[in-house]
């Protein structure tokens, strides 16, 4: 296993950087397709609620799989050729958006109603409370489900091996494939994903203890019983 | 697009023998990791003196693996230990192994959120500590435990996909086999996938969302 990874760390290392790069980038896009949205979904106008209803239960009840082969072969209906990369990390930002939008949603409807009124009847407009009083009180909420995602995301960008996007999982069964030594490969693999995986895990049980303050123990639940 | 000629009865009945055999994986894959995953939760949250701490380990580095590289370690590794499980066995093997850490992490979650004082008053009242797990603890932790339950089944159904790379011949590998002959069908036909799992999942949320509300109360 050592001479194989020193052999073929080259590999595994950009592999990894691929996965991370895929992943961050994700994020940040279904993050920003994520407040919209919920914005959608929050705001008092019926056909916006609908659409916004309808994009996060479509996106959460199909497989990540079909949205990404949308973007790799489907597109080409359309005339567009993507790589296995930008297909891979477009079909990654748009499932995550619809998990996104939703704890944004939960993060908002979270804050007690009373903060809106009160807001309200202290002269503010709908969009001063938003922004003044609600928001900054969801986003300690929405924070810890956001590392979640991310972890989600680390984990899911392995997708992106099955059409060549080049990432930790692609170069894992190249080397695996090349060396025929699948045991060894595969169990490298899965420490490079742990790497990253297991601090973040924790990352994210912190942050959900810190920000609401919470006993270590409802925290531990919580993350435990988060959905998504 | 060529709705009309990918959305023809033999397509769609290929596509049907797909979702079949993804169902008959996910149903047997939630039976098992439900079983086992209830165990290890009820086992770590015993805290067992040399059993809990190995089960900690290998829980927290299976829920944060791939479960993509499971499924391709339990089909391609693990023959070289001499194990030769074949496509089906992987696939329901590596999903099992998987969801299991999930739930085992979801039931946990249920025994440690119930009260503590439920415990002491039932073993004031001279109940065993097993009688209280079973009669107290774990009526109340069930409760909670629906919602996430049901969403982690709704992702073992949809992580069945991940499947079509040992070929499993499952709904997302059929509908490949479609496509792959005229690319004027993909779209359709991943519409139609999608359709397949969409409704199956909606029902399936539905359904846990009205369980809930009766054991409420």
């Amino acid at each position: 296993m050592l001479s194989l990874l020193i052999q073929y760390y080259p590999d595994f290392l950009r592999g990894l950087w691929t996965t991370l790069e895929a992943s961050v980038l994700a994020l940040i896009g279904s993050f920003a397709i994520g407040i919209l949205i919920a914005v959608f979904r929050i705001v008092p106008f019926m056909p916006l609620n609908i659409f916004g209803r309808m994009y996060t239960e479509f996106l959460r009840n199909i497989p990540l799989l079909i949205v990404a082969f949308f973007f790799f072969h489907g597109m080409n209906a359309f005339g567009l050729n993507l790589s296995g990369f930008v297909a891979g990390t477009l079909g990654l930002t748009f499932y995550t958006s619809a998990f996104i939008a939703e704890a944004i949603r939960a993060g908002i409807l979270a804050v007690p109603k009373g903060q809106m009124e009160a807001g309200r009847s202290t002269g503010l407009t709908y969009v001063q409370t938003m922004r003044y009083i609600i928001l900054p009180q969801a986003i300690k909420i929405v924070i810890p489900p956001l590392g979640n995602q991310f972890l989600n995301l680390v984990k899911n960008s392995s997708i992106l091996s099955l059409f060549a996007g080049l990432d930790l999982m692609y170069w894992g069964d190249h080397v695996a494939s090349s060396t025929f030594k699948t045991l060894p490969v595969y169990t490298l693999v899965a420490l490079f994903y742990l790497l990253i995986t297991i601090p973040l895990s924790y990352f994210v049980r912190w942050l959900e203890i810190r920000l609401n303050r919470l006993p270590k123990e409802v925290a531990e639940v919580k993350t435990a019983l988060m959905e998504g | 697009m060529n709705f009309q000629g990918a959305w023809t009865w033999g397509h769609i009945r290929f596509m049907l023998e797909g979702f079949a055999v993804t169902l008959q994986v996910a149903i047997i894959a939630i039976i098992l990791s439900f079983i086992l995953g209830t165990l290890i939760g009820v086992l770590r949250y015993t805290r067992l003196p040399i059993l809990s701490p190995i089960l900690t380990i290998v829980v927290e580095a299976l829920r944060n693996l791939p479960l993509l590289l499971i499924i391709m370690f339990v089909y391609l590794a693990l023959p070289e230990l001499g194990l030769r499980l074949g496509v089906f066995n992987s696939a329901i093997i590596g999903l099992t192994v998987f969801e299991m850490a999930m739930i085992s992490e979801i039931v946990r979650g249920g025994l440690i959120s119930v009260d503590k004082g439920q415990i002491e008053a039932a073993r004031a009242s001279g109940m065993t500590y097993t009688q209280t797990l079973w009669h107290i603890v774990l009526p109340q932790a069930l409760v909670k435990m629906i919602p996430p339950t049901v969403s982690q089944f709704i992702s073992l159904l949809k992580d069945t996909s991940l499947a079509v790379a040992i070929a499993l011949p499952e709904l997302m590998h059929n509908s490949q086999i479609i496509y792959n002959g005229n690319p004027s069908y993909i779209n359709p036909i991943l519409l139609l996938a999608a359709l397949f799992y969409f409704v199956t999942n909606f029902l399936l949320s539905q359904f846990a969302l009205r369980l809930e509300r009766r054991l409420r109360y």
